[in-house]
């Protein structure tokens, strides 16, 4: 039995210790925000938070989230409410919407550490994560408008 | 009941008292949920519904795949009915008849489509039952009907203001009126204006759910070894090891293999990887990406069946005074969509349910219904999310429901069929690998005088089979945009010829179809052309198409926003292209620098002519995600085959553009009220003809196959 906290709550996990972070979170726990893009660390698809980095929960071994916390796209704000989702709504970034929880986790990471990004810093940050349907020009104008957000008044 | 009242008790939908309105399309009304008479189509025709307690709910004819289309048709619904889109809950509709594509007939979103085919219909839903609200409220009040008036989901009526949920019950016994007039432009709130996506909220929280999302207690988990050659067989299997995975529950055969069906996807994946499948590969083994090439090469330069033709390009090409050739080579590609495959089918005892992202869902039913020997109404289809469509998710053949529908029937238990990344790169219904040979003869004043056009490739709709063979062999999806070129109006002497392939490779529509690759081939021509006749590619393009309003209203706009006349900052060069597709007119500026062989896009100027933009900031999304899908399939897409298996396998090696090289993009749209087109695709096909012709601007190398990636020696 593994004990993990996870989007602030302490979960206990029955599962085999190899088994990836993604399909304890999906297939165990029933948080379905965090999706399975490729299974090879390449999409950026799984992103979550183990201890405040962001990790492709693919690839990411239960065991090593064991006594540590996670975060994933369920616990980013409580009410929808991150500067991120709020700029992402405004600039209707979403089209099919499977990659965004992903590059929503990527972007929090880089909101975090870098109170304004340049766009290059966004390219850095951003290009694990894949989008099919091309939403990059609004997914870099909404981190930057996040950004904004947070420097003039934080998170509401 | 009487059935022609439109208005039915919610039993039916709903339990309880919710009182639904069932919005007929014009002269075709009948009553949800009453058991129609014997021989009856079951039509319900329920675009909206309207309960007790003001909750509005708009069902969907089309499926949300990306293209926002969760917020266009709930858009043309709320200005006729007058309630604030913020208040309406949207659902994807069942399968029923009522929900057939107003155009083709059956139950499918793709084609660029949805918007112009609902246009009225949508409308016309929100506008019967604002009349019929109107008239409940007349009664109620003891006032004339002109006496009242609507406004955001209330009817004033004399001194009285009742709610759309009040006037609801009464409502329901009126009969449906006979003529519905619609608002004129002026009085449009969200048409034309846009509105912003309904679906955000659920796309940034986690909440909205996707086929895979499916779950619910006992539903297990299925993963499947595939063979690793189109048209393969299992010929045995040893599941003694996959059996021994903790958490595998049980191995089954399939049709299209075998299935390691267990607690989970990660069980289940595992045991697949344990298991050891020996093949029958049968004939497709032979395929070989390179002799495919050289064969249709040879074919391409023979005529083929006569797509379209006038005057004779054979002799007129003898009296040129220059011929410019060129042979043309565009490989498979996959849709790689970010949700890989999959589908979730419970069977109950004389029925069945399913869950999964489609654009056939009645299709989809018709297939799981005939392996189930059950009539079709006993398979429910659930329709979620689509994590990306692209064409992929409209097999007519229903591959994946198909396969998941087996392994739950051989299983006996609920299971959610859940593909690799590996399976949906190498699982085929890819856009079909093509080779073009063209030869354009030049007149005295640089114009094309004479043509011959051959074309090689496999037959989407032949294959599809759902629409019947092609008429007189001919494909248009192979051949469409050199066929019905504009620029071939203006050729005296012209020919079109057309050679379809079989192979083992299944094939399918991609975003654009046919224009993927015909439109590179015209508009990198156009190109050559305009260089070789010493004219600028624009002015050269503007006189051939002097006819074409459209295309030329979409050019010029771009030429003016994206400065066409100005020269690009140093060392980055320009290129253009203009193409229709799906009845829209699509211009497009592309701005890139080649170093040692390796190509940027930096920036992208777009155009679009579509007629009314129903959501214009939806338009613009539409343009920004078919420029970016384009640019990945410029730059990088391709798969090959050897031995008859797919080399490709992920993201690592079959790759899409990023982040860091997405590029600046600013789309205009025209100002226009001719006939609607679709946006879904019509940005893909200007896009990589306009990035090759910015590199022969830069290097003075012409790109004759795609991916531009397998050129960058030649571009050093």
């Amino acid at each position: 039995m593994l004990t993990i906290t996870i989007n602030g709550k302490q979960r206990e996990v029955d599962a085999d210790p190899d088994m990836p972070l993604l399909w304890v979170l999906r297939d165990l726990l029933g948080l379905t925000g965090t999706k399975f893009g490729c299974g090879a660390a390449q999409c950026g698809a799984c992103t979550v938070h183990l201890n405040g980095e962001a990790v492709r929960s693919c690839v990411t071994k239960v065991s090593r989230a064991a006594g540590q916390q996670v975060t994933t796209i369920e616990g980013l704000s409580a009410n929808n409410d991150h500067p991120l989702q709020k700029a992402w709504a405004e600039l209707d970034v979403p089209q099919c919407g499977y990659c965004q929880s992903g590059q929503l986790m990527s972007a929090a990471v880089l909101l975090r550490e870098n109170a304004n990004p340049t766009d290059g810093d966004i390219d850095d940050a951003m290009s694990g994560n894949i989008c099919r349907c091309g939403t990059y020009p609004r997914i870099r104008a909404a981190i930057h408008k996040a950004a904004k957000m947070q420097r003039e008044g934080g998170r509401s | 009941m009487n059935r022609r009242n439109f208005l039915q008790s919610g039993a039916m939908l709903g339990g309880g008292l919710l009182i639904s309105f069932v919005v007929p399309q014009v002269n075709k009304l009948a009553a949800m949920g009453v058991k129609p008479a014997p021989g009856a189509p079951f039509a319900p025709n329920a675009f909206l519904n309207i309960a007790p307690d003001n909750t509005i709910t708009v069902y969907l004819s089309h499926v949300e795949m990306g293209q926002g289309i969760w917020t266009t048709l709930p858009m043309l619904l709320a200005d006729e009915l007058d309630v604030d889109l913020n208040k309406i809950n949207v659902e994807h509709s069942g399968v029923d008849k009522a929900y057939n594509h107003t155009a083709y007939g059956i139950q499918i979103t793709g084609g660029s489509s949805s918007t112009w085919s609902e246009f009225d219909r949508y409308r016309n839903a929100g506008a019967t039952a604002r009349i019929l609200l109107t008239q409940a409220a007349a009664k109620r009040a003891g006032v004339d009907v002109d006496k009242c008036k609507t406004h955001d989901g209330f009817v004033t009526a004399g001194g009285k203001k009742y709610s759309y949920g009040e006037l609801a019950a009464d409502a329901a016994l009126l009969p449906a009126p006979k003529e519905v007039a619609l608002r004129e432009s002026s009085e449009w709130k969200y048409i034309g204006k846009g509105a912003k996506r309904i679906d955000a909220g659920a796309k940034t929280n986690g909440e909205a759910r996707f086929g895979m999302d499916v779950q619910f207690p006992g539903l297990l988990t299925a993963v499947v070894a595939h063979p690793p050659v189109f048209g393969g067989k299992v010929r045995s299997y040893d599941d003694s090891k996959a059996m021994a995975v903790p958490g595998v529950r049980q191995v089954v055969k399939i049709p299209t293999g075998v299935a390691v069906i267990a607690d989970h996807f990660w069980a289940a994946q595992q045991g697949c990887k344990a298991l050891k499948v020996s093949w029958d590969e049968g004939p497709g083994a032979s395929l070989v990406t390179a002799q495919q090439t050289a064969a249709y090469k040879k074919l391409a330069a023979t005529n083929g069946l006569p797509a379209q033709k006038k005057g004779d390009a054979a002799s007129a090409l003898t009296r040129s005074s220059k011929v410019i050739s060129a042979e043309y080579v565009f490989p498979y590609l996959a849709h790689a969509a970010m949700e890989p495959l999959n589908c979730t089918v419970h069977i109950k005892k004389d029925s069945c349910e399913i869950w999964t992202g489609t654009q056939l869902p009645g299709i989809d039913q018709a297939a799981a219904a005939k392996i189930l020997g059950l009539s079709p109404e006993k398979v429910k289809i659930n329709v979620t999310f689509l994590g990306g469509g692209f064409g992929r998710r409209a097999t007519p053949g229903s591959d994946f429901v198909t396969e998941a529908v087996h392994i739950a029937k051989a299983s006996g238990k609920p299971v959610k069929m859940v593909w690799t990344r590996e399976d949906d790169m190498k699982g085929g219904y890819y856009r079909p690998f093509f080779v073009h040979n063209v030869k354009v003869g030049l007149g005295a004043d640089g114009s094309p005088q004479a043509w011959k056009h051959n074309i090689v490739g496999q037959s989407i709709m032949g294959e599809a089979g759902m629409f019947g063979p092609p008429k007189d062999g001919i494909d248009d999806t192979s051949v469409e945009g050199v066929k019905g070129s504009p620029y071939l109006d203006a050729v005296p002497d012209h020919f079109v010829g057309l050679h379809t392939t079989k192979e083992a490779v299944p094939i399918l529509w991609f975003r654009s179809v046919g224009n993927t690759h015909t439109a590179y081939v015209m508009e990198t021509i156009m190109d050559e052309l305009a260089h070789a006749a010493g004219t600028d590619p624009i002015e050269y393009r503007r006189a051939l198409l002097k006819d074409h309003p459209r295309h030329l209203a979409a050019l010029d706009l771009v030429a003016d926003k994206g400065r066409w006349k100005k020269k690009a900052a140093p060392g980055r060069f320009k290129g253009v292209a203009v193409h229709e597709a799906f009845g829209s007119y699509v211009a497009t500026i592309a701005e890139v620098s080649v170093t040692d062989g390796q190509v940027r896009v930096h920036k992208v100027d777009c155009a679009i002519d579509c007629g009314l933009a129903v959501n214009p900031d939806g338009v613009k999304a539409q343009m920004e995600s078919g420029i970016i899908f384009g640019l990945t399939m410029a730059l990088y897409g391709e798969l090959t085959i050897d031995k008859g298996r797919v080399q490709q396998n992920n993201f690592y090696d079959y790759k899409i553009a990023r982040m860091n090289e997405s590029p600046e993009i600013n789309v205009f749209i025209v100002d226009s009220r001719e006939k609607m087109g679709g946006a879904g695709e019509c940005a893909v096909p200007p896009t990589a003809p306009a990035i090759a012709n910015a590199i022969f601007a830069a290097t003075g190398k012409r790109i004759y196959n795609l991916p531009i990636v397998n050129n960058k020696t030649r571009l050093a």
